[in-house]
Order: structure tokens, then sequence, then C-alpha cells
């Protein structure tokens, strides 16, 4: 069950059967049967494109309660990078901050403080980095899941560095262990999340055993109550500790920039990263240095449980960026002793999964190609998605599996 | 080899369409990932087919790809007509090019083509004659 856990969950009563997420998957893992959504979990990739475009907001993420709080003895919030975002740059960052820890937490820690420090270590990666190119970003979740699916030849791109998110959560549980003496079940670490596919890789992380986030709240369950507390705040704490450096990352290019690297692709949107993934594996951009790609248009900014318009986020935290006004907090040396001794790094492969397949034996495969290729022509070539897939061939293909039959479409009889 | 057990698939490509080039290769990788063929030898089919059409559009008059896919390898053919390779040893040397400035501000023709398919296949074959056909025979094994 673990494998294919996924933070995208369908809330039945709602689905009325539209077929909007469905043509919308980039993994075409949705199909539409007996006038619900289901989602074929092998192939979802918890980018939240879904949950987007759902106008009956049946499609959602599976979160926590600020109830998940009474578990542990001292509770810390990770604040996500995308928050920068989210306020007016009027609105001073340490009110937010405060107006988070009032929601019941100990601490509030900058995840944009971990982007500073991951910023220091690629740098350093970079000069002497022996993987295919163009490196790629371990950033976005939902892309590192569809290479797994749909691009396993580039897998070995994959820079081998942690997320902020992963890095931030490891630090905080660190520090409080040593300063306040905790044993580290007495610490619950909950990551305010703009993203589903951060959810998933909570409970089903990438490229490690297992994440040091306990809990997962979104922006929009708490955005009202922050608002709220951070009017009330006189006496300011200094919470933020991210650079201008660290807090780019939360938009697209923005990571690139503060790398400092010079070839990079940066693109954002699903469909445009698959496309950029299509080309980088025929071979064409070998000579690309770095390849930003992240699926949600403008970049983490654009996450689906953000609040504030991604487009106002991205121009909020590119004003911010472009001041550079300051300088990365941490030393270059901790950075590195971070990277040098694993404490930064990934540890497990990166497995491929091989969700496209048609069948193990590739006799039996080849058959059902040519079946693919046969039933294909029958069909109209309308793609209206009447028959509850999104395409004539995934149609075709969902026959050949042994899911649909020929009549499901309404032009055959 | 039994007939039955395979995929025979043909692509037709033209002279400068550059818009669709890139086509056929992304066509041949899908279908090669449904066949669950191992990822390596995906990508080498995949670079493989994509310089195969690459210069069928900048140095033919337009020609095909073919592919055959069995249990044991892949078979690919571009076949093209053309002004053909007047010297076929000095084309198979990398960085070679007769690729004209054009083409090259597309950042095509950096005379890589031939020898990359080379280096991605297992077993190679070209043959051309000037002002006639051009063939380009690769096989790729999935398992050896």
């Amino acid at each position: 069950m673990e494998e294919y856990f996924h933070s995208v969950v369908l809330d039945k009563d709602r689905c009325n059967g539209c077929t909007n997420c469905m043509r919308r998957c980039p993994t075409e893992a949705i199909r539409v049967r007996d006038k619900k959504a289901i989602i074929i979990k092998e192939r979802c990739i918890d980018c939240g494109e879904c949950i987007r475009v759902c106008p009956y907001h049946a499609q959602q993420t599976q979160l926590d309660t600020l109830d998940k709080l009474k578990k542990y003895k001292y509770k810390i919030a990770i604040s996500p990078m995308t928050m920068y975002g989210q306020f007016n740059l009027d609105k001073d960052m340490n009110k937010v901050f405060k107006g988070i820890k009032m929601l019941g937490f100990d601490e509030v820690f900058d995840e944009g403080y971990a982007a500073d420090i991951i910023t220091l270590i690629i740098r350093e990666n970079l000069k002497n980095n022996q993987q295919p190119k163009p490196l790629i970003s371990s950033l976005c979740p939902a892309v590192l899941r569809l290479i797994q699916i749909r691009f396993p030849s580039l897998i070995d791109n994959i820079i081998r560095i942690e997320s902020p998110m992963e890095l931030a959560a490891r630090l905080a549980r660190k520090n409080a262990m040593e300063r306040y003496g905790l044993k580290s079940d007495e610490i619950g670490i909950f990551y305010i999340t703009q993203c589903p596919a951060k959810v998933t890789s909570i409970k089903n992380p990438i490229g490690i055993k297992n994440s040091h986030v306990d809990g997962a709240i979104s922006i929009k369950q708490i955005y009202g109550d922050i608002v709220k507390n951070s009017n009330t705040v006189e006496k300011i704490e200094a919470f933020r500790t991210a650079s201008t450096y660290g807090i780019d990352w939360a938009r697209a290019g923005g990571q690139s920039k503060s790398i400092g690297v010079d070839n990079y692709i940066a693109v954002d949107g699903i469909d445009n990263v698959i496309k950029v993934l299509e080309e980088i594996e025929l071979g064409k951009l070998n000579n690309i240095e770095y390849f930003e790609g992240l699926a949600c248009v403008g970049g983490c900014v654009g996450g689906p449980l953000c609040v504030e318009n991604p487009f106002i986020a991205k121009s909020r935290i590119r004003r911010l960026a472009e001041k550079r006004n300051d300088e990365i907090k941490v030393s270059r040396e901790y950075a590195i002793e971070l990277y040098d001794s694993g404490f930064a790094c990934w540890t497990e492969k990166i497995q491929s999964k091989g969700a496209m397949k048609l069948d193990e034996n590739i006799v039996e495969a080849i058959k059902k190609i040519e079946e693919i290729k046969k039933l294909t022509s029958l069909l109209p070539g309308l793609d209206c998605g009447s028959c509850g897939a999104p395409s004539c061939r995934a149609l075709a293909e969902d026959i050949v599996r042994g899911y649909s039959k020929i009549e499901d479409c309404i032009f055959k009889d | 080899m039994n007939e039955k057990n395979s995929i025979k698939l043909e692509y037709e490509i033209l002279q400068n369409d550059f818009t669709r080039a890139g086509e056929a290769s992304s066509n041949i990788k899908k279908i090669l990932k449904q066949l669950g063929i191992e990822a390596k030898i995906v990508r080498k089919v995949a670079i493989a087919t994509y310089e195969a059409e690459m210069n069928i559009v900048i140095h033919s008059y337009g020609g095909i790809i073919k592919v055959i896919i069995t249990e044991q390898y892949i078979d690919i053919y571009a076949i093209d007509k053309g002004p053909g390779i007047k010297d076929i040893e000095l084309a198979m040397k990398e960085g070679y090019s007769t690729a004209p400035n054009h083409i090259r501000e597309l950042g095509f023709g950096a005379g890589m083509g031939l020898p990359n398919m080379k280096r991605c296949s297992d077993e190679f074959n070209i043959e051309s004659t000037p002002n006639g056909k051009t063939e380009v025979y690769m096989r790729i094994y999935i398992s050896k």
C-alpha cells in the first residue's frame, strides 16, 4: 500500500464525472467510470493539475489538521519559501511567522534558510559533477515522479541533493534535540505547504528512506488565521533567516539564478516540462548545464494549495530577489560540511516505475501494441472523453489491458 | 524470426520540416516504453532515430524511417532520396558537416549526426548513391 500512497484523493460525493480532470492529467492517470473519476495510482505523480481544474472541488489533498500538533511535546512549523509571495511586500514577514507560531507551534523554521544552504552546496557540487548533462534539479517532487514513470532514462541526470523542505526538517529536528535535550519522537515537524506532491513526499519520499517531516498543513487551511494573528502581533521576534537567494527558489528560474549557473533552462507548467524532457531524452540538450523543471506555472508560487494568485506571488518574489541587497548568512564551510557528511544528500537509488508497460512479457507486449494499433484505427479519433478515457488511443490501451470494451465508445454500434 | 511477434512502424519524413522533426522518434520512444524495454536501450533508439530523422530533414528531398521491433532487437532503416553522400568515410568523421549556414544557425549540422547514430547502434551500415538513394541501417539489441 505504502508504495502508492498519494496525497491527491477524490471526494466521490462532489464528483459528477465531468471529465475535466481526466483531460488535463499529464500522465493519463484518470478515468471516469460510472460517472465518477478514478485515479490510477501507479500513474499519479501528485502534480495537482486535477485539483486546480476541478470545478466541483472534488479533487483534494490529504492533509493534517492542527489537531495533530497535540501528539507532540515540541512542535515546529516549516514555513515555505512561497509564503513570502502570499503577502504584500510591505508586510513584515516576522509578523507572518509569528502568526504561524500562534497557531500552536513552539518554533517556526524558515525553509528559505535551507534553500540558502542547498544553493551553496549545489554551487560546490557543480564544480566537479560527473553526472550526465543537463543536471536535473531535485526540487519538484512531481517532476521527479514524472521522470520515474515516463523518463526513466533521465534518472541518472537528477542531482542527488536534498530538497529545502527535507533539509529544513532535519536541521530543525537536530537543533531542537541539541538545544532542549528532546527525544526525536517528542518533536513534531509540520510543513506548511503549497504543494500536494510535497505531501506525498512526506509519507513516500524520493531518494531517502524516511522523511523528517511528520505532517503537512496547507497554506490555504491556515491563511485566514495567519492574517488575523499577524495583525495582533506587537512584540516582533526575528524569525526570518532566509536570504533573497533562498527565497528566490519559490519562483521558476530563481533557483538557477541563485546557484549562479548561466547555461540553464527553467521550465514551468507540467506540460512544458514534459516537452523539454522529451528533448533531453532525444539528446538535443546535452550542451545545457542545469535543468530546472517545475510542475506548476510560475514555479512553487503556482502550487494549488497557495492562496495568492501565482503571477502576483511570482512578481513579489522577483522584486524581493532582484534587490539582492543581502548575502547568504550561512558559511560556505558549514554548507560543505553538511554536503560531505551526507546530511544534505540522498541515500537511496531512484527507481524507475514501469507504469506505462503493457505486459511483463515482451512477446505479449508486442501483441498488445499491434492490437492497440488496430483498435485505434477503428475508433473515431475525436478524443471526446465520453467513454471515460482521455483519448481514443487511451481507450484502445484500456481495452487491451482489459479495463474497457469497444462498446464504451458512444460512436461505435 | 516469427513475423507475428514483431511491430513494424513507418514514418514519412519531409524535407525542411523542422516543426515536425522529432515526432517519429518520440512516437517510437513511447512504444518502446510500453513494451517495457530498458531505459538505456530506449535512449539509444531515441537518439539514433532522432539523428536519422534530422539528417533526412536537413540533407535530403524527403524519406522514411522504418522501425521493426522484435523481442530480441530493434532494426531502424532511414531511407531517403537526395543528393547522396559523396564521401561516406568523411561523413562518418565527428565534426564533419555539409550543412549550410542557415541550418547551423538553427543549432543543427554540427557534424555529429552519423557518428552519434553509429555510437548508439550495435550494427550499422550506410549506403549511398550520388543523386539517388541513401540508406542507413541500424540494429540495436534489446538483450545480448
